[in-house]
């Protein structure tokens, strides 16, 4: 079944959905769904479900992590959480999300979504798969990603898009993660990026990620909410429907580990450095190559 | 360039006959020299294990020098994510009650470099076991020509810088395919080696009774459709009611496709708290070992499989593993000032599922220590699909260069810690007295025997040896 043209548009433009109204109040206990583990769970990014849920309980609000395996239709919930997988399984898992429908009903449904790497590549108009091959994505956001010249693969640090006061995230929340990747993915034109890319690939443009409406995409894996806990709550926020700041937890070790990761110069600094030039330069190909076909 | 493959039989010398020979012979002598002087040299120094470099440099010299030194014994080589060394270990222990003397990669070097060291070690003639990094065995299924070759599982592992375990199996398969001759004795309990194992009429499988860590083995590696497990990681469970296959737990077919685990020839049978192993021709013999674990049990099952299928009689391989206590320092019971530690490996999410099945239950303090450096994979991400939360209520300490990663990772699982870095100061904080703070308050007084209590170390593989070189 596919979605009205109306909707696609609604929801890969970045406007907010029709009924971003939040959960029902009546909602008995926040539902962070981790879809298809066994599919798109082979990077660590399950534990970003149970740092939602946790900084929920945390708070005060009773939260449940439910495991979304393939075979069952995929359950109702407040956010949905997407991982990397590898090239076979995030084939199947598009098209099942496809199939199923729920992802798509939920998104219009004001859902929160946290998609990475494969996960965010699969909800993408299009990505390539393990052969090269173009595969249809979900559509639920205005990016494409073809194949880039080599893997990404190392430690990325990211300044939040708009940090300075017009961006959801500020300039003290530094993104940090860690990129395992051969993917460039290119936004269409009015997506904005979650971060500027200061070491790493992320997107392959300079960028990385996509913040829309209420879907975050980002290649970071670490995992990225248990690294970036303002991300965390501004996820949870949207979840909540809180209008204001969400009250401050003890993040003293996750501080210590931010701190610590920021310091770090990356590894292979200038390798990584060689290979974002690749890919940006491909990165350019590929959005040529948009402009050409008219797409 | 003529391969190994198309090279005639050999005289004995280790050269191949025909023009040349001559030339053949002195480069494979100096290849063999320099890898012995360099290695040599390197312990000496202190450099390292002596295994790597000179092999390094011996392989630059004569590239076919593997193959000529493989040609005239048996080879057997052992892969897979975990495992392998125990595995490697058990397999040349069995090999040797045979009485002849066993060629083995002891120390963990599993590439060609290390097997190269190995092989120039070693007699001349003697059985070689040799442990394989998963990502070479095709590499050194063509150039080694084993006998057999034994597989053991595939899971996640760094996957930074190796290869995604499903491409791993399809390159295990295409090796295998184009190997007829070669022996496999496998682990029938995993979907990705069955696949891998290219599901010949000759194979030995073998069955431990179910996988411990699935999330790999999901997704089915012929056909992409999905695998369904029969039960849930068994105990003694379901009657077997026909003695020509082993217990329905562990079993599992694709519920798209015919692949399905094959009947097993040997499998481990547990009444009472005591194992053994049984084979589908009706034979049962008790299996005790000195090395803890189920999953040891399994390394062991498949290395005396192996054994007899090499012409060890099973009780001899059987008494054989039963006295192995430690392999290269895992498993080992070592102090460190006045604390008694059992070391601990685990390198990846099934690694560490099996090793908190093992220490999860008891109440020792524990050290769990982390690293990220080239050897364990950068990206310690996975410690987020470990159940750690089963160390709830223990004395953990979190130690490692990513002490902060582990440490962030307890505390989403409601473990309270330590965190202390230096992997020999968190044992020392572990096992000594004056446990204080918020943590457990655990009792570290020394109990009647005077002695404190043991503490468990699990560490991944560059924090492991780490501490294993303190003392």
């Amino acid at each position: 079944m596919s979605p009205t043209t109306s909707d696609r548009e609604a929801i890969a433009s970045g406007r907010p959905a029709a009924a971003a109204s939040g959960r029902p109040a009546a909602a008995a206990s926040l539902r962070v769904v981790v879809v298809y583990p066994d599919l798109l769970g082979t990077y660590g990014d399950g534990g970003n479900a149970l740092v939602l849920a946790k900084r929920a309980q945390w708070r005060g609000v009773a939260a449940t992590v439910l495991e979304a395996p393939s075979d069952e239709p995929l359950p109702d919930g407040d956010v949905y959480c997407l991982g990397g997988g590898e090239d076979d399984p995030q084939a199947r898992a598009a098209r099942m999300l496809e199939a199923d429908g729920t992802l798509r009903r939920a998104v219009l449904g004001g859902a929160v979504v946290l998609a990475v790497c494969a996960g965010y590549q699969i909800l993408g108009r299009s990505f390539a798969a393990g052969d090269g091959t173009l595969r249809s994505g979900l559509g639920l956001l205005d990016v494409r990603t073809v194949r880039g010249p080599s893997r990404a693969v190392g430690e990325v640090r990211a300044e939040p898009h708009r940090g300075d006061g017009d961006g959801p995230l500020s300039v003290a929340d530094t993104l940090s993660g860690f990129e395992n990747h051969a993917g460039i993915t290119v936004r269409g034109p009015d997506l904005e990026p979650l971060g500027r890319v200061v070491t790493g690939t992320g997107n392959g443009d300079g960028t990385d990620g996509v913040i829309s409406g209420r879907i975050v995409g980002t290649y970071l894996h670490g995992p990225v909410l248990a690294r970036n806990p303002a991300l965390a709550d501004l996820l949870l926020g949207w979840a909540l429907g809180s209008s204001g700041a969400l009250a401050p937890l003890d993040d003293e070790r996750v501080q210590r580990l931010r701190r610590e990761r920021l310091a770090v110069p990356a590894p292979a600094a200038r390798s990584v450095g060689f290979l974002g030039a690749g890919f940006r330069a491909a990165a350019r190909r590929a959005s040529r190559f948009r402009s050409a076909t008219g797409r | 360039m003529a391969g190994p493959g198309r090279t005639p039989p050999g005289d004995g010398t280790g050269s191949p006959a025909g023009d040349g020979h001559v030339l053949v012979r002195l480069r494979g002598a100096a290849a063999v020299g320099a890898t012995r002087a360099l290695n040599a040299l390197s312990r000496r120094l202190g450099l390292g294990g002596g295994t790597v470099a000179g092999g390094r440099i011996g392989l630059v010299i004569d590239p076919s020098i593997l193959a000529r030194l493989a040609r005239d014994r048996r080879v057997v080589l052992v892969s897979g994510t975990n495992g392998k060394t125990t595995t490697t270990a058990l397999l040349a222990r069995a090999l040797a009650a045979s009485g002849t003397g066993v060629v083995t990669n002891a120390t963990g070097a599993n590439m060609p470099a290390g097997h190269l060291a190995s092989l120039v070690g070693g007699p001349r003639g003697a059985p070689a076991v040799l442990e394989v990094d998963e990502a070479y065995l095709g590499r050194q299924v063509a150039e080694l020509r084993p006998e057999m070759v034994v597989l053991l599982n595939l899971s996640r592992d760094q996957l930074d810088r190796t290869n995604e375990v499903r491409m791993l199996a399809e390159r295990w398969r295409g090796a295998l395919e184009s190997a007829p001759g070669v022996r496999v004795v496998a682990n029938a309990d995993d979907p990705l080696v069955v696949f891998g194992a290219a599901g010949r009429p000759g194979n030995l499988w073998v069955s431990a009774g179910g996988l411990g860590w699935r999330h790999d083995a999901t997704g089915c590696p012929a056909c992409s459709g999905r695998i369904a497990f029969a039960t849930d990681r068994p105990g003694p469970g379901a009657a077997p009611g026909v003695s020509s296959s082993p217990p329905v737990a562990g079993g599992w077919h694709c519920t798209s496709c015919a692949l399905a685990r094959p009947p097993a020839h040997a499998w481990l049978e547990t009444t009472d708290g005591r194992t053994a192993v049984a084979w589908a021709d009706g034979r049962r013999r008790a299996l005790q070992l000195e090395l803890p674990g189920r999953f040891n049990q399994a390394n062991a099952l498949i290395a005396v499989v192996a054994a007899e299928a090499l012409d060890v009689d099973a009780g001899d391989a059987l008494s054989a593993v039963a006295g192995l206590s430690e392999v290269a320092g895992r498993f080992a019971l070592r102090s460190f000032g006045p604390v008694r530690v059992r070391l601990l490996l685990a390198k990846n999410p099934a690694g560490w599922t099996e090793l908190l099945d093992l220490v999860g239950g008891g109440d020792e303090p524990i050290v769990v220590a982390i690293n990220a450096r080239v050897a364990d994979g950068r990206d310690p991400s996975w410690l987020w699909d470990v159940p750690f939360e089963v160390l709830a209520g223990r004395r953990v300490v979190a130690s490692g260069d990513r002490a902060s990663d582990l440490s962030v990772r307890l505390h989403y699982a409601g473990v309270e810690h330590r965190t202390v870095p230096d992997v020999g100061a968190a044992v020392g904080a572990a096992g000594g007295p004056g446990w204080g703070g918020d943590c457990a308050d655990r009792d570290t007084r020394p109990g009647p025997d005077g002695r404190l209590p043991t503490v468990q170390f699990v560490g991944n593989y560059t924090a492991f040896h780490d501490l294993l070189g303190r003392r």
